[in-house]
């Protein structure tokens, strides 16, 4: 009796002994070479990138790049309600609470593209709240991370400037940033470099021309209760701040 | 018998709720900015006030609390605080007394919004959607206490810069031009 | 006649025999016919019933949901519901199941079934009784009827702030949801009452603390386990509509307050909550199982030790739902052991059954079937639930279909089975006729292949990455046909749900007329009429023996001395259950009613305004002095 005690106390302790020293592997807050502030919202994923030097970080939204073999940490904060961090080959899921930083590491060991999602309920869109980490090699990721930092290709065809005026004086510029031009919203996803995401719309839609028209003339038909609005624009309007979306890489 | 009254009595209470708790997933993408005919001032010839056409989209927004709810994040989003504070006021009036320059009704501040006033206020046409606008409004009404308190937003999950709006006494609008409530010495 | 009739003229049952006693005891235990009589009772077994029966239409309840819930999962992007109806549906599944029909049920059949088997007239507290089962019926009736009138609450059934608070959830839907929470939980609290005094001093002489039933130590212990754990989720929930409609800032970050302290406070209960649940499902098996096996039960203390530590040990686990909120680590590993460790008295109760069964002579009625399935289907899910202990693995499968699959494995493995188990051992004892053996035996197999079939799959689909709570899913996720498959298997589980339906209508009518003891079982409920007489028992047994219908196969020794000519019953120690007082028991009263709904109409009142709180004291106070308003008791004149 006294022999299965001790064994059964000795067993539990064990494992709960291997279990921690999983957990502070995984949720250890020392600083990485790569370190990132991802702010939760109701349903996107602010992304961003800190740097010693001011002018290097950058932000951008959804999309997330790291170098193979180097730890990256990652902060975790929320605007509004609890969103939970969560790219499954990768990691496991640290909860984004409003009021209580926290920060998870991670080093991504192969290159790839791995798709995360949002992991607590937090309202209406949290089944579409996805995300994409993208594992590669350091000298493609410096080249991301420059191609990031600096300001908006110039538009390359008069399609594309007239959307970019069209841009500016809609409503977009409220909500959006695109940083070279006038707009400087700070509410919605960052768009100086939409062009060059995979998709659109946390992880909902593949990015395309096409794509981001049918997001700007219907975004409640594809994620019903988003807070960006239907906003009018006529066709030519919609044309052309498409093809300068699009080309925005 | 009891039991069947006490849930009729239920059932009738809720449906009082319905437009309190209409949530649109999908706003209509047709219709144009609404027509609001309204005065700016409260003088008129003769002895009737002055002639007022509505649309009745107000309906929709006034006592409803998704969209009051919209309204005051929109509030915070569009940085109506710059000038208005959080209500109280700075370079721009106050919204959360009962003075009104240029009309407290809901089609007047939409009207305000829309097309701007002298002195400051800028012009938000084609900047924030109809829908919006119409949502910033109601909430700019229920500032002042003017929103059903069933409807109003609650307290703010951050800094607490003014009462609840659901707990804010109403004050009717006055229009611009005479002392409010508000302005009048005691008696 | 000396010891037939006190000075005072009071008839005793020693006097009287057989029918004659029987019809007089009736008359005097019995409720009056009619509506009023029905609004009135404070009968047990009448309120009991009422219980069952309306915890199992909120089962049908969640259980469509679910079915909707499943259509719509069944294959990517299906337009079936859209997000704001599944947010509502899953909430609604969530709490009708949890609050609704998980806590009620055990204390439903314990309302029914417990004061029978200790041996006494009544419950304790009857008009309490009745209350609690009126505050449950508004409780749950506001809920669903603010569902159907796009008011229902669509947060989730554990609403976490800050997407349930002022700010995130606009209107009065998680009002709603918390309110309710306010009427079960009283409702919850005032059955846990009762039973407790039942059990500790209303117990037939004789009935000592180690002759107790299994059933009734289960019961017992949960009760106290629901009187510590219901008031931390009536906090949350208090908590919750202050800050909605009162403007505190308990949950505000940004002034104080902690988004935290919510989860705390809520799964402080909610951990507790399924052992709730879960409780009465070992209750049930350790009732069936000495009958089927026809054998005494197999280590009777470690079974009743086994049930106190996991009470106790179930309000140390609850930090295990939140291992990825970013809590200390070294608090999270002690968590980790302690989800461990409370698998211990789990299985030792395990093996205890199995040991009875092996040593015995098992009939493998549907009863029987029943608890088999129990056994697989709740140890799998205890072997999930050994898995999600450990911090590391519940980052990965936290919030996904992994613990979806877990806690229905062990919440229908670990309650539903064995109540399916429960209902067709005592429907003969409720209703005087046996359910249908051989639809029984269909029942069965339908819901356990149906069962594997939609919940096994959820184990992969989570390990698979998909997370809860999603109203769809890509199709490129590759989730698709695990997908359809659980809801094959949903399909074929509600099948067999109606199929139940079915065969309890149908035995109605024409099943086989049962008398006092068709299973040959030992306990002592089974020593009166099926269905019970109003008054339980003619006099009062007497036990000497755990199986007191075993040990005494002559006839069954008894007490006398109750009056006849009012409703009496009988107090007795709480160890050693000597005779101490004849107590009079309260007869049949309307003030239970008016009471709940004088505190229904308080707690609707109090999420449009607080001052429907004051307003409402007045009512409530008025009811309540109707209720305890002094009446001269016989013993005030001895």
């Amino acid at each position: 009796m006294a022999g299965l005690t001790v064994a059964t106390g000795v067993v539990v302790l064990v494992l709960t002994g291997l279990s921690y020293a999983g957990q502070r592997r995984l949720l250890g807050e020392e600083a990485a070479p790569v370190t990132i502030r991802v702010i939760g919202h109701q349903w996107w994923w602010e992304v961003q990138y800190e740097d010693p030097q001011p002018s290097r970080g950058f932000t951008t939204a959804n999309e997330i790049h790291v170098p193979v073999g180097v730890p990256v940490q990652v902060k975790l904060e929320s605007t509004d309600v609890i969103h939970s961090f969560w790219v499954p080959s990768l990691m496991g899921k640290q909860d984004l609470i409003p009021g209580r930083p926290s920060a998870i590491r991670f080093t991504a060991e192969r290159p790839g593209v791995y798709r995360g999602q949002c992991a607590e309920f937090c309202g209406m869109q949290h089944a579409k709240m996805g995300l994409l980490v993208i594992a590669e090699e350091q000298a493609d990721f410096a080249r991301w991370r420059d191609g990031q930092v600096a300001p908006r290709p110039e538009p390359a065809s008069d399609e594309a400037r007239a959307g970019e005026a069209a841009f500016v004086a809609a409503p977009c510029s409220m909500c959006h940033q695109v940083r070279g031009t006038a707009a400087a919203g700070r509410n919605g996803p960052e768009l100086t470099h939409v062009g060059s995401r995979r998709t659109l719309a946390a992880g909902t839609l593949p990015t395309s021309r096409g794509n981001l028209a049918a997001w700007i003339v219907d975004p409640h038909g594809i994620k019903p209760g988003v807070n960006m609005p239907l906003v009018k624009l006529d066709s030519d309007q919609l044309n052309s701040i498409s093809a300068y979306l699009a080309g925005l890489k | 018998m009891t039991r069947r009254i006490f849930r009729l009595a239920l059932a009738v209470l809720a449906l009082s709720a319905c437009q309190r708790e209409d949530r649109t997933a999908r706003p209509s993408p047709v219709g144009l900015e609404s027509r609001e005919e309204v005065a700016l001032v409260v003088l008129s010839p003769g002895e009737s006030q002055p002639t007022v056409r509505t649309s009745g989209k107000a309906k929709e927004f006034e006592g409803n609390a998704y969209h009051l709810s919209q309204g005051k994040k929109l509030f915070t989003w569009f940085n109506c605080s710059g000038c208005h504070a959080q209500g109280g006021g700075g370079m721009g009036p106050a919204l959360i007394d009962d003075r009104w320059i240029y009309g407290g009704s809901i089609e007047n501040i939409v009207q305000t919004i829309r097309e701007g006033r002298p002195n400051g206020m800028p012009s938000f046409r084609g900047r924030i959607p109809d829908d919006q606008i119409w949502e910033l409004a109601a909430y700019v009404r229920a500032m002042s206490g003017n929103a059903p308190s069933s409807a109003a937003p609650s307290r703010s999950d951050s800094m607490h810069p003014h009462p609840a709006e659901n707990r804010t006494s109403p004050s009717p609008p006055v229009s611009g031009g005479i002392v409010p409530p508000s302005g009048q010495m005691p008696q | 006649m000396s010891d037939g009739a006190s000075a005072t003229g009071d008839l005793r049952d020693t006097s009287l025999d057989g029918p004659t006693l029987n019809v007089r005891l009736s008359r005097v235990w019995g409720t009056p016919r009619g509506l009023l009589g029905a609004l009135t009772t404070v009968d047990h077994k009448i309120i009991g019933r009422r219980y069952i029966v309306t915890a199992f239409l909120f089962l049908f309840l969640g259980g469509i949901t679910a079915l909707v819930m499943r259509l719509q999962l069944a294959q990517p992007e299906s337009g079936l519901v859209g997000p704001d109806t599944y947010n509502q549906l899953f909430t609604m599944h969530g709490s009708t199941m949890m609050f609704l029909f998980g806590v009620p049920i055990g204390e439903a059949m314990a309302v029914y079934l417990v004061p029978l088997m200790v041996g006494t007239r009544n419950i304790a507290f009857p008009r309490l009784n009745a209350f609690s089962y009126w505050v449950y019926l508004s409780g749950g009736l506001f809920l669903w009827i603010s569902f159907l009138l796009n008011i229902g609450p669509d947060v989730g059934w554990f609403a976490y702030v800050p997407l349930s608070g002022p700010e995130y959830s606009p209107g009065k839907r998680a009002d709603v949801w918390a309110q309710m929470i306010t009427f079960t939980e009283l409702s919850g609290l005032a059955v846990a009452i009762e039973i407790i005094v039942t059990v500790l001093k209303q117990r037939a002489p004789g009935m000592t603390l180690d002759r107790v039933p299994l059933f009734v130590w289960a019961l017992f212990v949960n009760s106290f386990i629901i009187i510590f754990a219901l008031p931390a989720v009536m906090i949350a929930s208090t908590f919750l509509i202050l800050d909605r409609l009162v403007g505190t800032h308990l949950f505000n970050p940004a002034e104080g307050g902690d988004a935290l302290l919510y989860q705390h406070l809520f799964w402080f209960f909610g951990h507790p909550e399924v052992y709730i649940i879960f409780l009465p499902g070992t209750a049930f098996v350790s009732a069936i199982i000495p009958t089927f096996a026809r054998r005494e039960i197999f280590g009777y203390l470690a079974l009743v030790l086994s049930l106190i530590a996991t009470g106790f040990l179930s309000f140390g686990l609850w930090v295990h739902h939140m291992f990825v909120t970013g809590l200390p680590q070294l608090g999270a590993a002690f968590f980790t052991a302690s989800s461990m460790l409370i698998a211990i008295p789990n299985g030792l109760q395990i093996f205890c059954w199995i040991a009875t069964l092996w040593d015995g002579r098992p009939v493998w009625r549907t009863p029987l079937l029943f608890v088999a399935g129990f056994f697989f289907i709740f140890v799998a899910g205890g072997l999930s639930g050994i898995m999600l202990a450990s911090v590391p693995i519940d980052t990965q499968v936290h919030d996904t279909y992994f613990v979806v699959a877990h806690f229905h494995y062990v919440l229908i493995g670990g309650n539903v089975f064995p109540l399916l188990g429960a209902i067709y051992y005592w429907f003969p004892k409720f209703t005087g006729r046996l359910l249908s053996e051989r639809l029984g035996r269909w029942n069965f197999w339908l819901a356990f292949i149906g069962f594997n079939v939609a919940f096994f799959p959820m184990h992969i689909s989570g390990l698979m990455g998909m997370p809860r709570r999603v109203y769809t899913y890509g199709p490129e996720m590759g989730w698709g046909d695990l997908q359809l498959l659980s809801t094959a298997g949903a399909l074929l589980l509600f099948a067999s749900f109606v199929l139940f339906v079915w065969n309890v209508a149908a035995s109605l009518r024409r099943g086989d007329v049962a008398g006092p003891n068709p299973w040959n079982a030992g306990t002592l409920e089974w020593a009166t009429a099926s269905p019970p007489p109003p008054h339980n028992f003619n006099r009062i047994p007497l036990v000497t023996h755990r199986e007191p219908l075993w040990a005494e196969r002559g006839g069954l020794p008894v007490v006398t001395g109750l009056s006849v000519s009012h409703r009496e019953l009988m107090v007795s120690s709480v160890a050693e259950a000597e005779p101490q007082l004849r107590e009079t028991s309260p007869a049949p009263s309307i003030w239970p009613l008016v009471a709940a709904i004088a505190v229904g109409a308080t707690f609707i009142g109090s999420i449009f305004t607080p001052y429907a709180v004051l307003w409402g004291a007045l009512p409530v106070a008025a009811a309540l002095t109707g209720w305890f308003w002094p009446k001269a008791m016989p013993e005030d004149e001895e």
